[in-house]
């Protein structure tokens, strides 16, 4: 589904990314985790084509297609989805509005038919539903005033609602307690499907007790270092990163 | 000292000596050849003068207008033009500055409600309008207030009695059509609201495509005890249109001035609103906005003035300019000495959506008396990429993300419209109109 091949990226002119290669089949779940500055969120946001970060080497494919020719929006309606690290507030812009216009554009963007206001307010209240939100959301302006917790819970309920083939995580547990944190996992487990693929990025392997991943993948200085199935992230939470790097010295330090 | 003789003010002495409503009332002559005076005197308002710094009329002083269409009164509109669904109330059509009785709906006002159109109040009953029209060309006054004394043929006059609330919206539609030439109209409103009155006025500017009139108006309103006017201004002109217009509000105790204002046509859009709280706990509340394209210049000037105890005005504006448009904003509040417990605030944000556009904002405040609040602010900026990214990464293609984002700034100045059908009204036209930002 998604394939990563000696991604190099920069981001302000400083290389970030610096040879990562990674694949993810449908159905599966890969953490990506690393210390600060190991180039995670860059990862993220060169995969939902954010402008700023240039590729300078390597290839993504995502079900054959390049997907870095792609406009964030192409992205978005081939099945890419961010879940943000930092959500923005949008004053003005009703949730509502906001996602019926997403999840519509998207469906164009697919050739499928678009859902009327009554289909899709169905749709988008079976949701909030599911994932324990309170309606009122839905008439509240996109993550305007909403606390740190509910933005995240946020990025996951539009996650539910628009239904994407890849779901990217950028550190979705930071700044949650750990009610919010079992909410947002619950909701993401709630979408695991053998379909759907998820990079879950993050710095602690909290969130890994929850959403228990296929394969953990350590990213260092641009590139992956480590992969190993869930018990990696409980041998890093025991031992640091340090201990990645004490491993991998050639490597990482190449 | 005179103004050269420009094409501008030929065409101006021109149209005074074309035969005017009223003129042989002696009074009104002599007021109009005094204005007329003062306006060659005193010329085109110029850079020099603060509230004129932005708006240039330099390209106007080139250009002769007619003093009118001599089709006016037969000249056909599109229904499609004077349409405002939801607001069917009375309306006073002006087509091309004549007073049109067959497109207007002023048959069955409601008791306490009085509209007379100035051409025929000025034929049949002058004396009342003396008072009003006679005054003599004072120093404040710029030589556009002066030509409109010195030419004005038409306009409306509006009372609404002591402690009548008008239940439906009144609506005046000034409609600009391709006539053989352009031509030049000055129209003068007067509206009065006795003690504990209350009206809703909707200003309404559309045009034909092409029309590239003058339309100068100037209004005086005037607020009894614990009056309440709400007043929307809805303009979209004719994008080869001039408008000009000056609106002096004087508010009496606990009177209450609502205004809102969508501004999206014209070439050349102009208001200045002044608004003087003079009695105790008036309040005065004005949302408005601006989204220009091509090279439309906007500007609106709010000049408050706290004279009484315990005002109150709070003013939101926002500004959008793509391409090369121009727009200027100018908020003034000053609170005269014994205004003590005033609270004033402007804040006013613009967007610019291209490199080529500008818009020129000045908050001021002028303070003469104590225990008062008055808060201002200014912004200009940009659409964030933060943001509009976050659309797209969600699907939503670029441009859509822009207009989204665009009417979102400017929601705030339509979110208070009261009547439904006139914000629904205001919403499509802003959406409608929203210029196609360059990358």
């Amino acid at each position: 589904m998604l394939k990563i091949e000696n991604l190099h990226a920069r981001v302000a002119g400083k290389e970030i990314l610096k040879g990562l290669s990674l694949e993810a089949k449908p159905g599966e779940v890969h953490a990506i985790m690393g210390p600060n500055g190991a180039g995670k969120s860059t990862l993220g946001n060169v995969l939902a084509g954010r402008s700023g970060y240039e590729v300078t080497q390597g290839t993504v494919t995502f079900d054959g297609k390049n997907l870095l020719e792609m406009e964030p929006e192409a992205r978005a309606a081939a099945g890419v989805f961010l879940a943000f690290q930092y959500p923005v507030e949008i004053p003005g812009v009703n949730n509502t509005y906001f996602l019926r216009a997403a999840l519509n554009a998207q469906r164009k963007g697919r050739g499928e038919t678009e859902l009327d206001s009554m289909q899709f307010l169905k749709l988008v209240r079976e949701r909030v539903k599911e994932m324990g939100m309170t309606p009122d959301l839905l008439n509240r302006a996109v993550n305007e005033g909403f606390s740190g917790g509910e933005k995240k819970r946020n990025e996951v309920f539009q996650m539910a609602v628009l239904e994407p083939r890849l779901g990217i995580l950028d550190e979705t547990d930071s700044g949650l307690d750990i009610d919010a944190l079992k909410q947002v996992a619950e909701g993401v487990n709630r979408l695991r499907s053998p379909e759907r693929s998820f990079l879950v990025i993050t710095h602690y392997q909290r969130l890994l007790d929850y959403i228990v991943p296929d394969f953990v993948h350590v990213l260092a200085d641009g590139r992956i270092v480590e992969s190993g199935d869930a018990k990696l992230a409980r041998e890093l939470e025991a031992h640091g990163y340090a201990w990645v790097r004490d491993r991998t010295p050639k490597e990482a330090h190449a | 000292m005179s103004t050269p003789a420009t094409p501008f003010v030929k065409s101006m002495q021109a149209a005074a000596v074309s035969g005017l409503p009223g003129s042989g009332l002696a009074w009104l002559d002599e007021t109009r050849r005094d204005a007329l005076q003062a306006f060659i005197d005193r010329g085109l308002p110029e850079a020099r003068n603060e509230l004129w710094k932005y708006t240039a009329l330099r390209a106007l002083q080139q250009r002769a207008y007619a003093p009118r269409d001599e089709d006016a009164a037969s000249r056909s509109v599109p229904d499609d033009l004077l349409r405002l669904d939801g607001c069917e109330g009375p309306r006073a059509v002006f087509v091309n500055g004549a007073f049109r009785a067959d497109l207007s709906r002023l048959g069955d006002l409601q008791d306490g409600i009085t509209l007379q159109p100035l051409s025929e109040a000025l034929r049949h009953q002058s004396e009342p309008l003396r008072f009003l029209l006679a005054a003599r060309a004072d120093d404040d006054e710029d030589g556009l207030t002066l030509l409109n004394r010195a030419l004005a043929a038409d306009g409306l006059i509006v009372r609404v009695a002591d402690g009548v609330h008008a239940y439906q919206p009144f609506r005046v539609v000034h409609v600009g059509m391709s006539a053989g030439s352009a031509v030049a109209w000055h129209l003068r409103d007067l509206i009065e609201l006795g003690e504990g009155a209350s009206l809703a006025v909707i200003e309404h500017h559309v045009g034909d495509e092409t029309s590239g009139h003058l339309a100068n108006l100037v209004r005086g309103v005037t607020l009894r005890a614990n009056a309440q006017l709400g007043w929307t201004v809805v303009q979209r002109a004719s994008q080869d249109a001039t408008l000009l217009r000056r609106t002096d509000c004087v508010l009496h105790d606990d009177a209450t001035l609502d205004f809102h204002a969508l501004e999206v046509g014209g070439k050349l859009a102009r208001h200045e609103l002044r608004v003087d709280l003079a009695g105790a706990r008036a309040r005065f509340a004005s949302r408005g906005a601006f989204v220009l394209d091509g090279r439309q210049h906007c500007d609106s000037e709010v000049l408050v003035t706290h004279r009484g105890r315990d005002t109150l005005s709070d003013s939101l504006w926002r500004g959008v300019a793509g391409d090369r448009a121009r727009g200027v904003v100018h908020g003034r509040i000053l609170v005269e000495p014994g205004a003590d417990g005033s609270d004033g605030s402007f804040y006013n944000k613009n967007l610019l959506l291209s490199p080529t556009a500008e818009i020129d904002t000045r908050p001021a405040l002028e303070i003469y008396a104590d225990e008062v609040k008055a808060n201002h602010g200014a912004t200009v900026g940009q659409l964030d990429e933060g943001v509009l990214f976050y659309l797209r990464s969600r699907g939503i293609p670029l441009d859509v993300a822009r207009r989204m984002l665009v009417r979102a700034f400017c929601a705030v100045t339509l979110d208070g419209i009261r009547s439904a059908p006139l914000r629904e009204f205001c919403e499509a036209l802003l959406a409608e109109q929203l210029p196609e930002a360059q990358a």
